[in-house]
């Protein structure tokens, strides 16, 4: 029945994920807490929550809101700095078999490469994944994501930084040509992209006249972007060659063959975690199973080859 | 007492073990709470770090699909059911404590509702395990239609439990639908002689499970009905908060917010220990969306640090009511 779902990615001899499915940052909080519900070591990857220099409180309540096939989130990166993760969590996980991914999230480049270089020291962290959907506080609050230079300037300072650990780029769908975005931090030096991160959105209640997030706008989620996600890594896939990680709405086996259709290498499990948190572990074993009755022998083969 | 009705055709009384009230504990607990007076005059002139126990957190949560053996409403209120007793098979977790919470998620749902919703834990016999629901929101009121034999996914039991000290008197205090953790703690209690209710409530009485709490222990309903009603429920919880608090007791609260903030001010004022269980909107029930938090006071950390905020799944749902923080943000 074992089939061998190891996934090497090109430009990367040396990194390797045992199979093509993680879970996304911010929805698997830091591993140990879904511990009880499975074997995390079967996972190809955990994206652990966003890391910043210091804690971070993050937005006022209420943070979350329910929407058809979604959900709207503002957390504001509540957390507890990076210090704190690797002393209090990154010991708990089994980081030997299975690789970490530290989210990093900064407002000004320097910031960024002082956060990358903490991490690239810790043996337990396989690759760091950058958060460039923030506002630039020294230049006006524009948002790196949304600005090809600036997306350029973080993935160029968080590079210098991060040794051997490759450097994946997540980028914002909020922008008018994300293939640009991809192509600047692709010549910037990435070594992967993640691809998409939250539509920005928001909810309003009629009776109470008051914005569902006490932040008004926040970050949807969920099966409703699961289109916008496919399109994106449909179009970015085609623009770069590095790897690409598709995110955006995964909720069965189905949708991640849809993403490595459109061009994905890997897939990033989010909202779908909060369906029940058993939810990665049996998605890895359902991919597996689908793969099986569709005789799909060779993933490589059916990335990317979508007959349009 | 006189709002008490029986639900017509279907008594919810028949969902609990219920007890005949025992006239000979009545008389002993006398007896044993002046011998409890005198331990405590020791202790409390003896201050320790016990005063606020460390909420410890249990970690046996599993995830299972349990089936419905039935959904029984509680009263009606114009003509329609809107508090149910939701039955399930009992899962095979190895222990629970009363406060602890579930998450539940039915089966049937597509993916146009993705979360589940909490639950505090009613009941749990060796035969189910009971939840108390009022259908509120888009999701309750779709489990409102729930019925036996379908299959709703359960993970937990989740978060950590209300303080439990045989020995010490201790006062419960529910608002409305926040009496359903206090089913399972009278129930569980060693002693419940040591334990007295009072209960403020805006629905019918029949629409709660107060009959199988009041079967066992002493306590009192307050139905508010009108805006005097409010202020001589408050009244009387300010009585017996002082009451409480001047036998070193346990003040332990559950329900809306502005009514925990309440208890809170009053427990405060009478320098009790008291200890309030929160409710919030939640999305995980694990302690990873972030989506519960509510402010704490810095000398309570999370994850070695004092963030000034926790999140309710997994630091709480029950915490020392001097450690949070409830103001609006």
């Amino acid at each position: 029945m074992y089939m061998d779902m190891r996934l090497n990615l090109p430009g990367l001899p040396d990194f390797s994920f045992k199979n093509p499915i993680l879970t996304a940052s911010g929805t698997f909080g830091y591993g140990v807490e879904f511990a009880p519900y499975g074997d995390l070591t079967t996972l190809g990857g955990i994206v652990v929550k966003g890391l910043s220099l210091a804690p971070r409180a993050g937005n006022p309540m209420p943070r979350i809101a329910e929407t058809p096939c979604g959900m709207l989130n503002a957390v504001g990166l509540q957390n507890s700095g990076v210090e704190s993760f690797i002393t209090e969590k990154l010991p708990k996980l089994p980081w030997r078999e299975l690789p970490v991914i530290a989210n990093i999230y900064a407002c000004d480049p320097g910031e960024f490469a002082e956060l990358t270089g903490v991490l690239a020291r810790e043996q337990g962290i396989a690759a760091i994944e950058v958060n460039i959907s923030c506002p630039n506080v020294k230049e006006g609050g524009i948002l790196f994501g949304q600005d090809a230079r600036q997306a350029a300037r973080v993935t160029e300072a968080v590079k210098r930084m991060a040794g051997d650990k490759p450097v994946i780029i997540k980028l914002s769908p909020n922008v008018t040509d994300i293939t640009t975005i991809a192509k600047a931090v692709e010549d910037a030096g990435a070594d992967m992209l993640s691809c998409i991160n939250t539509l920005s959105g928001m909810g309003v209640d009629i009776r109470t006249r008051k914005p569902l997030l006490a932040n008004v706008i926040g970050g949807l989620s969920g099966p409703a972007i699961k289109p916008v996600a496919l399109r994106c890594v449909w179009q970015v896939s085609r623009a770069v060659n590095i790897p690409v990680i598709g995110i955006g709405g995964i909720a069965s086996a189905e949708d991640v063959l849809e993403f490595m259709l459109v061009g994905a290498h890997a897939v990033q499990v989010g909202t779908a975690n909060f369906l029940r948190p058993d939810f990665s572990f049996r998605l890895v074993q359902e991919f597996e199973q689908l793969l099986q009755k569709m005789n799909i022998t060779d993933l490589e083969e059916f990335r990317g080859s979508l007959k349009a | 007492m006189s709002d008490y009705v029986m639900a017509g055709d279907i008594a919810p009384r028949s969902l609990f073990i219920s007890y005949p009230k025992n006239v000979q504990l009545r008389a002993c607990a006398y007896a044993r709470s002046q011998l409890r007076l005198i331990v405590m005059r020791i202790r409390a002139s003896h201050p320790s770090a016990s005063r606020y126990p460390k909420v410890t957190l249990m970690t046996n949560e599993q995830c299972t699909t349990l089936k419905v053996l039935d959904n029984v409403p509680f009263g009606q209120i114009a003509g329609e059911h809107l508090f149910f007793a939701l039955r399930l098979e009992r899962p095979t977790w190895k222990s629970w404590q009363p406060g602890q919470f579930v998450m539940v998620r039915p089966s049937g749902w597509a993916l146009d509702m993705l979360w589940a919703r909490p639950f505090s834990i009613c009941r749990v016999s060796n035969r189910d395990l009971v939840l108390f629901f009022q259908a509120v929101g888009r999701g309750t009121r779709r489990m409102a239609s729930l019925k036996s034999g379908d299959e709703v996914l359960v993970w937990g039991p989740l978060g950590n439990s209300f303080e439990m000290e045989p020995d010490t008197p201790t006062l419960l205090l529910a608002g409305g639908i926040g009496i359903a953790p206090f089913v399972g703690y009278v129930h569980t209690h060693p002693r419940p002689w040591n334990l007295h209710m009072e209960f403020g409530h805006r629905m019918p009485l029949n629409c709660y499970p107060y009959e199988s709490i009041n079967e066992k222990i002493m306590g009192d309903a307050h139905h508010e009905q009108k805006p005097e009603d409010l202020a001589a429920f408050i009244d009387c919880m300010d009585k017996r908060i002082e009451e409480f608090a001047g036998q070193n007791g346990l003040v332990l609260a559950c329900g809306p917010t502005p009514f925990l903030r309440t208890v809170q001010q009053l427990s405060q004022k009478h320098n009790a220990r008291c200890q309030l269980s929160l409710e919030t909107r939640m999305a995980c029930g694990v302690g990873a969306c972030l989506g519960c938090v509510t402010k704490v006071s810095d000398d309570m950390q999370v994850n070695g640090v004092a963030a000034g905020r926790a999140q309710v799944c997994n630091h709480g749902p029950v915490f020392w009511a001097h450690q949070v923080n409830l103001s609006e943000d």
